[in-house]
């Protein structure tokens, strides 16, 4: 099995969920066993993985390789690395969650629903794996669709430019990964040796123009699936009209892949290019944090608040990427650029989780008032003590308190960030303070005073199935925060190799970063 | 032997019992609850007295141990585990018993609240919580107590969640407090970046290696020295948990949470983690003058201006609170005149003293059935005789009358700025000196407000509620007059009372003129104040009797004697007083305008710059000039899609897949 462990990962779900749709509307009791079962067996198929897993070494691991498109040596070749393992695990977890979630909720179309989310699945657990370029792309592309109809079909009454608002934003944004994958088997063609092979890619010498027309092409793609300042603003609108499932698939793992594209592409394929561009990206991430977490403020819709709150997280996921690239440089030891990474990782992780509980709290409410504006609400911990338990939890989580997953990339992350420029760490530290404030004071207007009116007043606390989905993402929030240490070390291997690859010049390189700390 | 099953006792014991009472409340009932968290602090509290034996009375050597590995990336690691030398243990036996004396008072305080189980598993909450901090041996631990003790003070001050007062309250407390996080996190970051590890012992072995390193600052070409950059960063923590000025306007609105835990958080433990920290990183702010100069100014201002607001506050708790803050600079003071032991016996002592106080008032408040009012009060003393003797205690000890506790601990810190050098000095000490004016005038103030003078809780309620009486029962007038709570109140304000009166006489030589912190905390023998002042001290008799010659007890008799004058032979006159020098009056009542002043900049100024940076930028300038091109084709887009809104699944995909096909196709002709 085990030679074949990560197509069974990436297909049992997209069949299954084809079955699923094929069961039809009249069965749909049967659909939803059906993707049920089917995302949990995913999700055991994690744990072979998981234990299959050598942490002690950087190479890719369960690799399949099958030639698939000869003429253009396009080939299927799969495999997970420290980078990827996290992440292929956090989407099978997630997809049960939010299976589970919708379980009562969704009353249209709920086979397709159920079906659609499966095969979402496999396409997101694709990208992770893959590793050829050409594969990844099309996942990539792919994973638009159901995304795209989940928005499109279960979404709320402005889904329409919702969607397409998302979906262009990104389609223009691959677009241009795409004319770069294109350039670069184009040189390995002139090189002799041609092939969409990622590490093929990260191995080939460019010349630096090359390298920054490369390093913005998959600026395009990743910035905005991340999301970064300025290309933010679909985000909060595809959240919004989003569906619950929708919403915590998009905030805990859609995300990820923008971050988990720097890591594969922009850094190891264009290191100088990164490191000459560090200080856009680390101005770039630094906007995220406060700027973001500004306008966080004063949203009115729980969420839009949460949808702010997801791109300045993710201001830390690029904030670690990039400051470790000025970190990796003119230093005794990378022990720093390894911290700057593992905290950007260990952020993505944790964010994950942390957004999947906030958007499914919203969702609890939601299913309960039909609305998600925080004035409809008021004392809702009168009426469910519960519920608003774990929420202050979450939103705790979400303002990084030490001894949950939020704190500990950021801390990570602020550690290092500290040794290549403090005056950076001490604009990225104001999340404590802006975090805090958004998170802490939406959980007042929602969560605190009296009853507000009859709407909260005839509310139910959480039920089982809910309790369910709040209380294991609450574990594992509880888990990585206590110890990280597992998640770390799994890791550690393949940041190492990602800090040297960052070290290696393809081209000659007089100048230092601009951000790289005066020895 | 300290073992490390010992310490984990000690440690989990309590978290035990809150997630008993946390989780399994309903099941284990209110007994259940109360029992489950008294037995986890009371086991806590026996083995830290132990171990507090073991290390004074026993000379056994302080342990240095981790538990486990929280991360690691190569020679950068986290741990969690535990220093226990003799400054932790000091602090474990006063958070462990004042914890257990806050515990049994809430059986009584909190008996008809709904959330009588939460309350519980909050306290017991934060005793580990502040455990964890204490007896951590490392950074990444320290700030995982700080930030969760500041979690459960968030839990407790906004307890009563239906009152808008409280929610607002525990916002800004959690808010400010993460103010002071933001620099104590970038301190720690410091420690990490020039010192390499996040261990302590680690750190300050190296810390000589910081010995005339600077930093740029990163504009117009200034210097600073490193290990001065990195202790003001750690003290911009201390500063918001140990609520000095301006991080100070946290700490009074707190008081809108139950009273135990005033006692408790924000008055014996949870606020005193600045001076406990700055005391436990000794070894660094010794080698930056003037760092510490900064935190003795702080602390002198917080210690007599914010003493000056207690005078004209009139909520029974938020005096005491403004005391507390004033007796906070007290032992900030001490800590920037490098007389740390100074500062951590005035942190015991007053942990006790204050409890005290903060209890009685709660005893008050319960008398009067939630009046907390000083103006509707008077002449309690008949009525609740223990409270009052217990009152009486507090109030002398706060103030420093010789003998007591406080006396020792006030005097030193006194004495200790005078002998100080340090830039500042000069005015800390004129501040520490009119402060002592200052304490006795409010104490005495709010003792015969309470306890003295004409019962003006009679006429006043008789005329609000009259004909009501046999129904409101809460009401106190002459026919219900004030009672004196049950035992599970008293006994804990005696249990207090005592070692505010004694442990002062009996601690002082060895606590502060001993060696008893050697190891633990590190001074220059260039900044040794508390040598200088040793060299006169003569035991703790001969220092009381010394004291009665001081120009400080000069100023405690003034203070007693123009408050008994103001409030108990001539009751009319504060009045007038407030009248001709209305100005001063406003100020205080104002305090100084720091709450406008944030509200309108901080919160207001964030939330409005929130508002128009979403407008402007991001709707107006992203969303609608850069995605406007795009969105007239979405719009026509939009009107294809509508038509295929069928919501058929199979249409879109179709589409979809017809699309990647175009793409694969495009780029096989791009060949």
């Amino acid at each position: 099995m085990s030679q074949s462990l990560l197509t069974l990962l990436i297909f049992i779900p997209i069949i299954g969920g084809v079955l699923t749709v094929a069961c039809g509307e009249q069965r749909h009791g049967l659909a939803k066993w059906l993707a049920l079962a089917t995302s949990i067996l995913t999700l055991a198929l994690c744990i072979p993985l998981w234990t299959g897993f050598d942490a002690s070494i950087a190479t890719m691991q369960f690799v399949e390789d099958y030639a698939w498109i000869e003429a253009f040596h396009i080939r299927y070749t799969l495999g997970v690395d420290g980078f990827a393992l996290p992440l292929v695990i956090l989407t099978a977890m997630i997809t049960v969650l939010v299976l589970i979630s919708a379980w009562e909720v969704i009353d249209k179309l709920v086979a397709q629903y159920f079906g659609v989310m499966l095969i979402l699945e496999g396409f997101m657990i694709g990208v992770f794996c893959a590793m050829d370029a050409m594969l990844f792309y099309v996942f990539f592309e792919a994973m638009l669709i159901p995304m795209f109809l989940i928005i499109g079909i279960w979404g709320g009454p402005n889904r329409v430019y919702a969607t397409i608002k998302f979906f262009l934003y990104t389609f223009l944004g691959s677009v241009f990964m795409l004319v770069g994958l294109i350039y670069l088997y184009l040189q390995t063609v002139a090189t002799g040796d041609p092939s969409f092979a990622i590490s093929s890619f990260q191995s080939m010498p460019l010349t630096m123009s090359a390298q920054v027309w490369l390093f913005f092409a998959f600026l395009m793609a990743f910035a905005v699936k991340i999301p970064m300042f300025p290309v933010h603003t679909w985000l909060p609108d595809a959240h919004v009209e989003a569906p619950t499932g929708g919403s915590m698939v998009l905030a805990a793992i859609m995300l990820k892949i923008g971050g988990y594209g720097f890591i594969r592409f922009s850094l190891p394929v264009t290191p100088d290019a990164s490191a000459d561009l560090a200080w856009l990206m680390v101005a770039l991430s630094l906007i995220a944090v406060i700027y973001i977490g500004l306008v966080a403020l004063a949203q009115q819709d729980m969420k839009k608040l949460i949808a702010y709150s997801s791109i300045s997280h993710m201001g830390f996921v690029t904030l670690g990427l990039f400051i470790a690239i000025a970190l990796a440089f003119g230093r005794t030891t990378l022990d720093a650029a390894h911290l700057a990474i593992q905290g950007a990782m260990v952020q993505m992780i944790s964010h994950g989780f942390i957004s999947a509980a906030m958007f499914a709290g919203v969702g609890v409410l939601y299913d309960r008032v039909h609305s998600r504006e925080i004035s409809a609400y008021g004392g809702v911990t009168n009426t469910m003590p519960w519920f608003a338990a774990l929420m202050v939890f979450f939103a705790m989580a979400n303002s990084g308190l030490p001894g949950t997953s939020g704190f500990v990339g950021e801390f990570m992350v602020i550690l290092a960030t500290y040794q290549a420029n403090g005056w950076v760490a001490a604009g990225a530290a104001l999340t404590l303070i802006l975090g805090a404030a958004y998170t802490l004071w939406m959980v007042k207007r929602v969560f605190f005073g009296e009853v507000a009116n009859q709407n909260v007043e005839q509310l139910k606390d959480i039920n089982f199935r809910e309790t369910v989905v709040l209380g294991s993402l609450a574990g594992m929030v509880l888990l990585i925060g206590l110890w990280p240490k597992p998640l770390i070390d799994v890791m550690q291997p393949s940041v190492e190799q990602l800090a040297h690859q960052m070290t290696i010049n393809k081209v000659p390189r007089t100048i230092k970063p601009a951000l790289a700390p005066s020895p | 032997m300290i073992t490390k099953g010992l310490l984990l006792w000690i440690a989990l014991a309590p978290l035990g019992g809150a997630c008993l009472a946390g989780l399994f409340g309903r099941q284990i009932g209110r007994v259940g609850s109360h029992l489950a968290t008294i037995a986890g602090v009371g086991i806590s509290c026996v083995l830290s007295l132990y171990v507090f034996k073991l290390l004074a009375l026993d000379a056994v050597d302080p342990v240095n141990m981790n538990i486990y590995t929280w991360m690691e990336i190569g020679d950068i690691s986290a741990q969690v585990g535990f220093l226990v030398d003799r400054l932790t243990a000091l602090m474990m036996v006063v958070v462990t018993f004042v914890s257990l004396m806050v515990h049994v008072y809430t059986i009584g305080y909190m008996r008809d609240d709904p959330g009588y189980q939460r309350f519980f598993a909050y306290i017991a909450l934060f005793t580990f919580a502040m455990l964890m901090l204490v007896m951590s041996n490392n950074f990444l631990q320290l700030f995982f107590g700080w930030e969760l003790v500041g979690l459960v003070s968030y839990l407790l001050i906004g307890f009563w969640y239906k009152k808008p007062t409280a929610i607002f309250a525990n916002l800004k407390a959690f808010l400010v407090n993460r103010i002071g996080d933001f620099g104590f996190l970038l301190g720690i970051a410091g420690v990490l970046a020039y010192l390499g590890t996040l261990d302590y012992a680690t750190a300050f072995a190296r810390a000589s290696t910081l010995n005339g390193q600077t930093m740029d600052v990163g504009f117009g070409g200034y210097q600073i020295e490193v290990v001065t950059a990195i202790c003001l960063l750690l003290f911009v923590g201390a500063m918001g948990k140990s609520a000095q000025v301006p991080l100070h306007v946290w700490l009074p609105d707190s008081m809108e949470g139950p009273t135990p835990i005033s006692a408790l958080i924000h008055a014996a433990t949870m606020v005193t983690a600045g001076i406990f920290m700055v005391a436990r990183m000794s070894p660094l702010f010794e080698m930056s003058d003037a760092a510490l100069s900064v935190v003795m100014i702080i602390g002198a201002i917080t210690a007599f201006f914010m003493g000056l607001v207690g005078i004209v506050q009139n909520d029974i708790k938020r005096v005491v609170a403004y005391s507390t803050l004033s007796q906070l600079g007290y032992m900030t003071v001490a800590l920037g005149a490098s007389a740390y032991s100074v500062a951590i016996f005035h942190l015991a002592t007053h942990a006790f003293f204050k409890a005290l106080l903060f209890l009685g008032a709660g005893a008050v408040i319960i008398a009067m059935h939630h009046q907390q009012d000083l103006r509707k009060m008077g002449g309690l003393r008949k009525f609740t005789p223990i409270t009052w003797i217990t009152a009486w205690v507090g109030t002398l000890v706060l103030v420093g009358t010789p003998l007591t506790s406080g006396f020792y601990s006030k005097d030193l810190i006194i004495e200790a700025v005078h002998a100080s050098t340090r830039t500042g000095s000069g005015f800390a000490y004129i501040c520490v000196l009119l402060g002592v004016f200052v304490t006795a005038f409010y104490s005495f103030r709010m003792l015969y407000l309470v306890f003295h003078g004409k019962a003006r809780w009679e006429d006043g309620a008789k005329d609000d509620h009259h004909g009501e009486h046999d129904e409101h029962h809460h009401v106190v007038d002459a026919n219900h007059p004030p009672k004196e709570p049950g035992w599970v109140i008293t006994v804990p304000l005696i249990a207090l009372a005592i070692p505010s009166l004694l442990i002062g006489y009996w601690a002082v030589q060895p606590l502060v003129f001993g060696d008893f912190f050697a190891g633990a905390i590190t001074v220059n023998p260039a900044n040794d104040v508390v040598a200088k002042i040793g060299e006169q001290f003569h035991g703790p008799g001969a220092m009381a009797l010394h004291g009665l010659m001081t120009p400080v007890f000069g100023l405690l008799v003034l203070g007693f004697a123009s408050a008994t004058y103001l409030y108990l032979i001539k009751p009319e006159l504060p009045g007038k007083i407030k009248t001709k020098l209305h100005w001063a009056w406003a100020i205080l009542d104002y305090k100084y305008g720091f709450d406008a002043f944030n509200q309108k900049v901080f919160a207001s100024g964030s939330v409005g710059l929130g508002r128009f940076l979403w407008r402007w930028t991001d709707q107006g300038l992203i969303d609608g000039v850069l995605v406007n091109g795009t969105a007239n084709t979405i719009k026509r887009l939009a009107l294809v899609v509508r038509r295929m809104q069928s919501g058929l699944l199979y249409h879109y995909a179709f589409v979809m897949i017809i699309g990647l096909i175009v793409i694969m196709a495009a780029f096989a002709f791009a060949r």
